[in-house]
């Protein structure tokens, strides 16, 4: 294969990027022009499904088939919204898109909605990105100017509306049910499925939740084709029939102890050593690296010897990770312990399970409690397996939770510990030589008199 | 109710009603006219949500629970004219964050999440705000500080009034 070129990212660092202007000069609008002049919304449903794309979002959900679960010929209304909530550690990538090249996003997004009969859609956006809102919302402002967004777009017939909406600054946010009640008004808590969204989502009616980065892939594909996306990643496994294969380009975020942190594009299956080495300029300062999160902290950890992961989907499973997540690898050098590693994610867990389930809200909080015991230097071996027994039960995965974030919470902890369980033992016997074999309960209740 | 005790002014009523129709139900602009109280005032006193759920027709208790899922809005006071928050996160505790917040709740003389005596700046903790690649990184309002030193970060307390 010929040395990939970057698509989603070609045309960030020209000048004026964001604008209507630049980008029309790039060659944009011209794929929604052509979908409306020779495409009905079932041709680009069979495009998307035949190119293989996948959710970019986090769970990796084949993109034309969850369209397709929207009822058939439904009259009422059905709500598209764009998940702009990204707010997994280590991802960065669904900023850049919004605010270098919004209208990227857009096109994807109206050939989207066009595709799944959507006349009202929701940009739902993360506070903490003020830029990326600033551009969204301009971007937004000449695609009404221009006609590509609001009555009978461009004379096809077709109208659309596309609003902005602002998030709180609360993780949970980007689940895709707790996004629905957050945009509803209500706490956003997640909701049991089935339904799912696409039977009843938004306001009760039949909803499509995307993600930014999977817009922008939808208008490459219509661009270009979907043999051209197929072209690129990694094929299904012929040994797994279950397996749809990693197909098309990917955003991966690099950040931790890298020379250079950023967000490159590179085609799905790049190995951790390969973004590490040939995009981020290695390990910082000349250090080892000990480990690295794969695809956003949820996704647990990898050792330095397994950088040879492919960050295709498949790919962490088969290292004892959750998955590919949102591709966002986080680089951890050999100086840093791993009871902190530990601890700054139960610490983030802790602080965003919405409370819901009790094995999450209780689990995040015990496990947050424990690893700060262990730093203060009163751990004991035993809490490693209690460690392990709060993470081997929360989650979807367990059936114990509602959502999939307590999953996110468990497998840092299952990995960290069973991977680095002689670092662990090491530090609990170094910081607690005489208490590391207690086993019995810790009397804290006696000693703070709250019996 | 009498003009002097309301806390809605009628440009923010406006602005709130004009998200009405785009939304299916009016309990959706929820979270809008929040946001829009919070830029105004900088904090969401228990009278505004009162008067934000009479605009929704929701109880007060429906505002005031989504309200408070979100650490976001302060109630009992204002926060400071620059609100920053300095990102805990995994990649920036990587790169130092965590002694920086430590170093600026020093120079400012608060702790995480509390408002300088003169109400510059109230200070908090964030967790991932999206732009790993510059860790470790402070929002302060719309400025995002990135690959922040501690030199910086005197420099950017020192510069507020
Ligand atoms: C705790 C949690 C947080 C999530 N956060 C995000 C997010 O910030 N952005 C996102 O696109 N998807 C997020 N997801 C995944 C969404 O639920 C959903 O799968 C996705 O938005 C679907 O879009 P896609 O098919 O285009 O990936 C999250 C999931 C969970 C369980
Ligand atoms: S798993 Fe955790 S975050 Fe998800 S709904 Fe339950 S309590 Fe909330
Ligand atoms: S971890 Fe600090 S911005 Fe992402």
């Amino acid at each position: 294969m010929a040395e990939f070129q970057p698509v989603l990212l070609a045309n960030i660092d020209k000048d004026d990027s964001h604008t209507l202007r630049a980008y029309e000069s790039f060659g944009g609008y011209a794929g929604l022009k052509r979908v409306f002049g020779e495409m009905s919304a079932n041709d680009v449903k069979e495009l998307v499904k035949g190119s293989g794309l996948r959710g970019r979002g986090g769970a990796g959900f084949p993109t034309g088939l969850k369209w397709t679960f929207l009822p058939k010929d439904y009259q009422g209304p059905i709500y598209f919204c764009c998940n702009a909530d990204e707010s997994e550690p280590g991802t960065f990538n669904n900023r850049i898109l919004m605010e270098e090249d919004p209208h990227q996003v857009i096109e994807g997004l109206i050939i989207s909605c066009f595709a799944t009969a959507s006349t009202t859609a929701y940009f739902y956006m993360r506070y903490e990105y003020p830029l990326a809102w600033k551009r969204m919302q301009a971007a937004i402002d000449e695609c009404y100017e221009a006609g590509y967004l609001g009555k009978d777009i461009l004379g096809s017939g077709y109208s659309l509306d596309l609003y902005l909406h602002r998030g709180a600054a609360a993780y949970i946010c980007g689940e895709e049910t707790g996004l629905i009640e957050s945009l509803e008004g209500k706490r956003a808590w997640p909701r049991i499925k089935p339904p799912f969204p696409a039977v009843e989502g938004a306001f009760r009616k039949p909803t499509v939740v995307n993600n930014v980065e999977t817009a922008a892939c939808v208008k490459q594909i219509v661009d270009r084709g979907s043999d051209w996306f197929r072209s690129i990643g990694v094929q299904p496994d012929p040994d797994n029939p279950r397996d749809p294969g990693s197909f098309g380009p990917k955003l991966y975020c690099l950040s931790g102890h890298v020379e250079k942190p950023g967000c490159y594009e590179a085609p799905l299956g790049l190995t951790v050593n390969e973004l590490i080495e040939n995009y981020g300029g290695g390990v910082w300062k000349g250090r080892k690296a000990k480990a690295a999160i794969p695809g956003g902290i949820s996704m647990g950890v990898l050792t330095a010897d397994e950088f040879d992961c492919p960050l295709d989907f498949a790919g962490p499973g088969k290292y004892g990770c959750l998955g590919l997540g949102t591709g966002a690898v986080v680089v951890v050098d050999e100086t840093v312990p791993m009871v902190d590693f530990l601890h700054n994610s139960c610490q983030f867990f802790e602080h965003e399970s919405c409370g819901q389930c009790t094995p999450c809200r209780e689990g995040t909080s015990w496990a947050l409690k424990m690893v700060n015991r262990i730093k203060a230097g009163k751990g004991r071996l035993k809490d490693l397996d209690l460690l392990l027994e709060i993470a081997d039960n929360i989650g979807i995965i367990p059936g114990t939770t509602i959502c999939g974030l307590a999953d996110g919470a468990a497998w840092p902890m299952k990995n960290a510990i069973r991977k680095f369980r002689d670092e662990f033992e090491e530090y609990l016997k170094r910081t607690n030589p005489n208490g590391y074999m207690e086993t019995d309960p810790v009397p804290i209740l006696e000693i703070i008199g709250a019996h | 109710m009498t003009n002097e005790e309301r806390i809605l002014t009628d440009e923010m009523i406006a602005e709130i009603k004009a998200f009405f129709p785009r939304y299916p139900s009016l309990q959706a602009v929820t979270l809008p006219a929040l946001h829009v109280v919070n830029k105004r005032l900088r904090h969401v006193p228990l009278q505004a949500v009162v008067e934000i759920a009479k605009l929704l027709e929701l109880s007060p208790a429906q505002v005031q629970d989504t309200l408070t899922f979100y650490g976001f809005f302060k109630q009992d006071e204002p926060h400071g004219r620059v609100r920053a928050w300095v990102c805990r996160s995994m990649s920036c505790h990587l790169r130092g964050a965590d002694e920086l917040l430590e170093h600026m709740c020093e120079k400012a003389g608060v702790e995480p999440g509390g408002t300088t005596t003169d109400g510059a700046l109230t200070l908090e903790f964030g967790e991932c705000l999206g732009a790993c690649e510059f860790a470790p990184c402070v929002l302060a309002n719309e400025t995002l500080h990135k690959c922040v030193t501690k030199e910086q970060a005197d420099e950017f307390v020192e510069s507020l009034e």
